[in-house]
């Protein structure tokens, strides 16, 4: 399984503190929402880079491994709780999936990685950044409720998609990060 | 100024004899809270070696200079990287050679005290994991009881002491450590003995270590025998050794007992359990000193550093020789039993010879504490 990742790093046969070091280097050339990939093979960064991305408030996505090499997945600055939210159609968590039954989309805009470690089943995949480019995936008829990790992506999306002529858009609060069901690994 | 590589034996020594410590831990958060290096006059410092990448300035007023300071890691890479950043402030300071890699797996041998005719019985302890192994010495031959899996420890003992190594004992089938014995006996022509009922899955020959079996030990009157004990597993068996050392293996402990549930067999098991410490142990003397195959805290550790108590101190003082009603006794072994330990099932696999990992998988296997006790 390859994901996406704007950036990625080689940290492959380094050991510990290394990979941590290089990965703390490279984070400086990430641009704030974007996705690094770590390739490592030492066991121990798997601890250390989640304690350290929550440290620095970087979102920790998940890892990976595949014939010995681990592929860490961060996000930088993932921490946007609290951002302010402008979208004024909004829904809860909880009532989403009683109302897709009835014909309506989940749209998740978050980055395929964070997708791939846990989503809503049936829930459709764009990433914020592809939106614009991909409209056309879209039914105008049906009920569209965006969902991101803490309600600040899905905001700005559900915003957009209102420009573009979207009238039965919703913006799904307060996000995955809050989500109580169970989460699909499925891709 | 300085930094300077302490040992693990160097360490050691410091936990004997009650020295004082200071360790700054640079781990994460979540491996130094599930196991650390234990030490009575040890004082500790948890900051990961991440969160001081840009300079160690804030925690330099917390590292005290009265006392050696010691930097920990797990493998020894990032304790001297904090280490020479400290030495840099102009401090002086010590890293841990091999991190907790080096320290789980290091044995101070501890003499417990001389056998009949000359002979010696030591305490093999092995800190960093709360392991204890056993050498029996008598006239040029010995007998190890519940070897862990750093073989050359032993061999080298042995020739320092000048004795073969005759026999090699498990006590059972361990889940929370490496077994050493059946390398131990290959490499010394030794026959390795495991009880029966615990080698059921085994896939290499051994001999069966029967309830009453008398081994004796050099040309004179050292006996080793043997005591089916189960409960730990239903194979357990201790020994008596010279008529005055009860090798307990998982069963009793110091300041605790062993738990039945390391086989998914708890409910089975605590009747064999309580047997074993109400009954059997009860019609022995109250004389012999108990040597078991753990120790869980530092506090167990006398003070020449050996983990032993007479058996009459312990019908008084373990609480869990204590618990007289069986209702209540099954309900503490079985239920809320404590996390179980690291890759146990996949340990397990291991001793009985299913599968065999790199050094390096093993030493993975065995990281964290050990955990095969019920208080």
């Amino acid at each position: 399984m390859t994901l996406k990742a704007d950036v990625k790093l080689d940290a492959k046969g380094l050991v510990c503190p290394m990979p941590i070091i290089k990965t703390k280097k490279a984070m400086i050339d990430v641009n704030e929402g974007q996705i690094l990939e770590v390739q490592a093979t030492d066991k121990g960064s798997i601890a250390d880079l989640k304690a350290w991305a929550e440290s620095m408030g970087h979102q920790y996505i998940g890892s990976t491994e595949e014939d010995g090499v681990l592929h860490h997945y961060i996000r930088k600055s993932g921490d946007d709780i609290g951002l302010e939210k402008n979208f004024k159609n909004t829904i809860a968590n909880e009532e989403i999936i009683d109302r897709a039954v009835n014909g309506g989309i989940i749209l998740d805009v978050r980055e395929e990685a964070e997708y791939a470690f846990g989503h809503i089943a049936g829930s459709l995949s764009i990433p914020i950044g592809e939106l614009e480019e991909r409209l056309e995936e879209l039914d105008r008829e049906k009920e569209i409720y965006v969902i991101c990790r803490t309600g600040t992506r899905s905001d700005l999306a559900a915003r957009k998609l209102s420009e573009k002529g979207f009238k039965k858009v919703f913006n799904v609060l307060p996000g995955i990060s809050y989500w109580h069901g169970d989460l699909s690994k499925k891709i | 100024m300085a930094f300077i590589k302490m040992t693990a034996a160097q360490v050691a020594r410091k936990v004997i004899e009650n020295q004082k410590l200071f360790i700054l831990d640079v781990r994460n958060r979540d491996a130094y809270e599930d196991w650390k290096i234990e030490g009575h006059n040890f004082d500790y410092l948890n900051v990961p070696y991440f969160d001081l990448l840009d300079g160690v300035e804030e925690i330099l007023a917390k590292l005290p200079t009265d006392r050696d300071v010691l930097v920990v890691c797990a493998k020894e890479g990032s304790s001297l990287m904090i280490a020479e950043m400290i030495s840099e402030e102009g401090r002086d300071v010590f890293y841990l050679e091999g991190g907790m890699d080096s320290w789980s797996s290091y044995l101070e041998p501890i003499k417990v005290g001389n056998l009949t005719g000359g002979g010696e019985l030591y305490q093999f302890v092995r800190l960093g994991k709360g392991c204890l192994s056993y050498m029996v010495i008598s006239e040029g031959e010995a007998a190890i009881v519940d070897a862990v899996r750093f073989t050359d420890v032993f061999i080298n003992f042995a020739k320092e002491k000048n004795v073969e190594i005759k026999y090699v004992f498990d006590t059972h089938l361990h889940a929370d450590h490496i077994s050493g014995g059946r390398q131990l006996a290959q490499a010394t022509g030794a026959a390795y003995y495991l009880p029966p009922k615990d080698a059921e899955e085994v896939v290499f020959d051994y001999t069966p270590l029967e309830d009453g079996l008398i081994v004796k030990i050099g040309a004179s009157q050292i006996e080793v025998d043997a005591l089916y004990s189960p409960g730990h597993t239903i194979g357990s068996t201790s020994f008596i050794v010279d008529r005055k050392y009860l090798l307990t293996g998982d069963i009793l402990f110091i300041d605790s007992i062993g738990r039945p549930d390391l086989a998914g067999l708890a409910e089975d098991w605590v009747g064999d359990l309580r047997k074993t410490l109400y009954r059997r142990y009860r019609e022995l003397t109250e004389d012999l000193i108990v040597l078991p195959a753990h120790f869980m805290i530092i506090d167990e550790l006398n003070e020449d550093g050996t983990v032993a108590k007479s058996l009459g101190d312990l019908f008084l003082e373990n609480h869990g020789l204590n618990i007289h009603d069986e209702d209540e006794f099954r309900h503490i072994v079985t239920d809320n039993l404590p996390p179980q330990p690291n890759s146990y099932q996949q340990i397990r696999q291991v001793n009985m010879g299913k599968i065999n990992p790199s050094n390096d998988e093993q030493t993975e296997m065995e990281i964290g504490p050990n955990r095969c006790a019920v208080r």
